[in-house]
């Protein structure tokens, strides 16, 4: 038994060694502008920039494709850092913080048919043709995709009350000096 | 020398992996439909495959046999075979940028892949020298690359002729795969 333990425990720390070192000789630089917007994008890959994702939304932003003020959950803070960070003049009049939405079908309203359920991103609505459609609350971004395609507008957007296990310290609204 | 030749046919015509075995069927279908992807897995795999079937070898020779540690060949074999996937995708990453994005999910995917593992067991079973273990993880890899590339060519042909509706697609691809195996059981009494 001490034999399996010591050669096992031997043989994955040398390969993590090797693979270390491989990592260093083998490293492609990455744009690292762009992974600093990605560490402070909200990282919920909601969409509602418009970009499939965080990390494509932060190269865009990087390359100045994109304004600061595209990310809707990250509100005038996060626009505020990222003109900071990438020293650009930004307008935050027209930035409105908005609190993080979770979708809900009112179910008397739905006829079932299909539109929101074959949008979502996440998979959160359950359903079928002709069944009626719910919600999986902890599946949803609240990216708004299927709000807008409702025939019969029967999908309202509910602002998520914190609860004890969801509630988290906001990150520092200024950048420090 | 002879022996050698002969052991490099038999693993890679005569009991080809993917249509003989039937291992490896995953990439086998995903990464099929372009000449171009199916050359890149097909290699970044050979470069996989005859890596861990060497150090499948090493380590049964110089671990596991002597510390009677038989037990635990599966659990080791699939930590070299991810620690050899690890460095292919970062190496593939480096030289190629675009055949990593074409490959996608399938590169990582390379550590299930039943036929590495496969091979690197059955080289450990039929007990051979370490220049065999070379040559028959090799040959088995090149068999594996040879029916990818024919498997891609067979699917290109395939897009652009005319094919019946209920069979479009994945269908009419797997009965070219089964076509091409039947092929293949030409092969058998060559080695």
């Amino acid at each position: 038994m001490i034999a399996a333990i010591f050669s096992l425990t031997t043989l994955g720390l040398t390969l993590g060694w090797l693979l270390g070192v491989a990592a260093r000789y083998l490293k492609v630089e990455g744009n690292p502008l762009a992974e600093q917007v990605t560490e402070l994008l909200p990282g919920s890959q909601c969409g509602q920039c418009g970009y499939p994702g965080c990390a494509p939304a932060a190269e865009a932003i990087a390359s100045r494709a994109a304004s600061v003020t595209i990310c809707p959950p990250g509100g005038r803070a996060l626009a505020e850092q990222l003109a900071g960070l990438l020293g650009v003049p930004v307008d935050l009049s027209g930035v409105v913080d908005k609190a993080p939405v979770i979708a809900h079908i009112h179910e008397n309203l739905c006829v079932g048919c299909t539109k929101c359920f074959k949008r979502c991103p996440t998979d959160a609505i359950m359903g079928a043709n002709n069944m009626i459609h719910s919600v999986f609350a902890d599946a949803c971004t609240g990216c708004e995709l299927c709000f807008e395609v409702c025939p019969t507008e029967c999908i309202e957007m509910r602002t998520v009350t914190p609860t004890l296990q969801t509630w988290y310290w906001p990150e520092p609204s200024v950048l420090p000096a | 020398m002879g022996e050698y030749v002969l052991l490099i046919l038999g693993t890679a015509l005569v009991n080809n992996v993917v249509l003989v075995k039937f291992l490896g069927l995953c990439p086998f279908m995903g990464v099929s439909s372009k000449v171009d992807s199916a050359l890149g897995m097909g290699l970044a795999t050979t470069f996989v495959l005859t890596l861990a079937a060497v150090a499948g070898w090493l380590l049964e020779r110089f671990v596991l046999g002597p510390l009677d540690i038989g037990f635990l060949r599966i659990l080791t074999f699939i930590l070299v075979i991810a620690a050899v996937v690890q460095f292919t995708e970062m190496a593939v990453r480096k030289l190629s940028p675009a055949l990593h994005q074409v490959l996608g999910i399938f590169l990582p995917l390379i550590t299930t892949n039943c036929a590495v593992l496969g091979v690197a067991l059955l080289n450990v079973q039929e007990d051979h020298g370490f220049l065999q273990s070379v040559l028959y993880g090799l040959g088995s890899a090149l068999g594996f690359t040879l029916v990818m590339l024919l498997f891609a060519g067979l699917r290109e042909r395939l897009a652009l002729a005319r094919v019946p509706a209920a069979f479009a697609g994945t269908p009419i691809a797997f009965v070219a795969a089964g076509l091409l195996s039947l092929a293949f059981m030409g092969f058998a009494g060559l080695a």
